[in-house]
């Protein structure tokens, strides 16, 4: 570099800073304040979730999580988020490819009703499961103990004792309503985004349409399917709201972990609900950091094309 | 007409079209839309003075003010704050600033009953923050100003998460040519950054919400939901269930449903309007 270039180079850097930055001082309060806010509402309670947890030893921690009614809860949260997450995982690859890969009329209006579910209030997802199933609701109409309009059913389900609301499969439907938009909403954007021309050289070089799918779109939309998939996991296993309306709260039988919490919360038993509540912030640490690493991927992904 | 016909033959490449919409149409039918049109099946069942008198009733009022009263505030506070927290993050080099920005999710991810014990806890009379506020004659347990402040949590990533990509994304010569043509820092981020931010910021503000709007878990450890005080509209109607009182609790409910639909719309309309801005912004 020539000197003058050099004197050049420094000068423009210099004036560049004054221009489109701030004082130092500026910066150093805006920073402040910003750390100050996240640290009140974000730090300071996630490091006290894992203090309280610990309140009274190692050993009362692992006794709370080794009672039977924990595991029952463990258990049953496990088991909707088995059912719930591959659902809404089919379910959002559907709809993106349908959405991503064609026009049609009204495709506004169905982005929409995906979203429906996002901005519906967790108790009322919980109530509309009751209406459908419950007592007094359309189910309870046709089934009705005196007058049954389909007695087949009606016996069919007190044959195999099957019951919806206050018992685990309404669990299920209330976790799947309140998680159906998660891998939609990550994967629309991303295969929008990236079109339609890989999938349609493959097909004209004569791949078939599944052939096409596992080969081009999935490698493609990987990292945003972990993405929603993972985020989607995190919301059904700490789903709390709508499954408490549906839950019924029977102990060892119908509580999730977070109604276990509760529980524990309601009985005056704090480090025990802590050391309960600290399983999802745990898992909510590891959702964290999942998405931060699919995230770095999907740059190196986009850099590398 | 060529690009018609073009357009006709794509459709054709791609398989999979009407399996992949019916199932798509089918699923939502199944899970989202005929459980929710129960609402509303279940709502007519009312007669209308009945219907009314429920939704109109002292309680429900005062929920509804509290409940549009505290998300409004929380939102406002998160809207100042979050982009605060967004400039800092895309502008400015720190110490632990990859971890700051992961953890700005925190709220999407910690389940809300967990936040709720949380923040009950940490602002009860004992708790940390709380033992700190008593001598100053501030009670936030139990009280609407502890509402607010879960509402706070958990709309923070909102803001932040809307405004962060627009922000990354502007163009520095905007700024260089507004200072260069006199203008002082203030100046050029109130009059060329910040209209530019307007329509991300409206956005998110809308998100947190109608977000806000429908909380449950993490306001019911921290507000005491004393009927009349603090009582929020979904608690009020989780407390009609738990009478088995259907008839009430689904005309709330309803209101509520019609209060999220108007709002889903308004986002989508802001978001489209991001977009646009954003678009424009590239090109």
């Amino acid at each position: 570099m020539t000197p003058a270039a050099a004197t050049f180079h420094v000068q423009y850097s210099v004036v560049q800073r004054r221009t489109t930055s701030e004082p130092p001082f500026v910066r150093r309060t805006l920073i402040g304040v910003a750390l100050v806010f996240l640290s009140l509402f974000l730090f300071l309670p996630l490091v006290f979730v894992f203090m309280e947890a610990f309140a009274k030893g190692i050993g009362f921690y692992f006794e709370t999580l080794r009672d039977p009614n924990a595991w029952s809860a463990i258990k049953l949260t496990l088991l909707a988020a088995l059912i719930s997450v591959p659902l809404n995982c089919v379910f959002g690859v559907c709809a993106a490819w349908a959405i991503a890969k064609f026009d049609f009329r009204g495709k506004n209006i169905l982005l929409t009703l995906i979203d429906l579910p996002f901005s519906v209030s967790p108790v009322i997802a919980g109530l509309i499961y009751v209406l459908v199933f419950g007592a007094q609701g359309w189910l309870g109409l046709y089934l009705n103990a005196d007058n049954p309009k389909f007695p087949w059913l009606a016996n069919w389900l007190n044959e195999h004792n099957i019951k919806i609301i206050f018992a685990v499969p309404g669990i299920v439907l209330a976790t799947i309503f309140v998680t159906v938009p998660f891998v939609a909403r990550e994967l629309i954007p991303l295969m929008q985004a990236q079109g339609r021309s890989e999938e349609e050289a493959a097909r004209v070089l004569g791949a078939s349409g599944w052939q096409t799918f596992w080969r081009v779109t999935l490698p493609n939309i990987k990292w945003g399917l972990i993405y929603g998939v993972i985020l989607c996991n995190a919301r059904a296993m700490g789903e709390f709201g709508a499954v408490s309306v549906v839950s019924g709260k029977i102990r060892g039988q119908t509580n999730t972990i977070p109604l276990h919490i509760e529980a524990l919360y309601d009985d005056y038993n704090f480090t025990g609900a802590f050391a309960v509540a600290s399983l999802l912030a745990f898992l909510a640490l590891i959702t964290l950091g999942i998405k931060t690493w699919v995230e770095h991927q999907q740059a190196k992904q986009e850099t590398s094309k | 007409m060529a690009k018609e016909r073009i357009k006709a033959r794509k459709i054709r490449v791609l398989p999979g079209f009407k399996l992949t919409l019916g199932f798509t149409l089918f699923y939502l039918g199944l899970i989202v839309l005929i459980p929710l049109a129960a609402v509303f099946w279940k709502a007519s069942t009312l007669t209308w003075p009945e219907f009314w008198h429920t939704i109109t009733m002292a309680t429900a009022m005062a929920s509804y003010r509290l409940t549009f009263g505290a998300s409004f505030l929380a939102a406002l506070v998160n809207a100042a704050f979050g982009l605060v927290v967004a400039w800092v993050l895309v502008r400015y080099d720190f110490f632990g600033k990859k971890i700051v920005d992961a953890l700005v999710d925190l709220p999407f991810a910690l389940p809300t009953a967990v936040a709720g014990i949380t923040l009950a806890t940490l602002y009860s009379k004992n708790g940390w923050i709380g033992h700190l506020l008593e001598p100053l004659g501030i009670k936030v347990a139990n009280t609407q100003l502890g509402i607010f402040i879960a509402l706070t949590f958990i709309g923070l990533p909102f803001i932040v998460r809307t405004v962060q990509p627009i922000l990354e994304d502007l163009d520095p010569e905007l700024e260089e040519a507004a200072s260069s043509l006199g203008a002082n820092r203030w100046q050029v981020f109130y009059r060329v950054i910040l209209p530019m931010l307007t329509p991300a910021l409206l956005t998110g503000f809308a998100l947190a919400f109608a977000r806000a709007l429908g909380e449950y878990g993490s306001v019911i450890f921290i507000a005491g939901n004393i009927p009349m005080k603090t009582q929020i509209t979904p608690v009020l109607i989780m407390g009609e269930l738990d009478m088995f009182d259907y008839g009430k609790a689904t005309a709330i409910a309803a209101v509520m449903l019609v209060v999220s639909f108007v709002l889903l719309l308004t986002i989508n309309v802001l978001q489209w309007w991001t977009n646009r801005y954003n678009t424009n912004n590239l090109a």
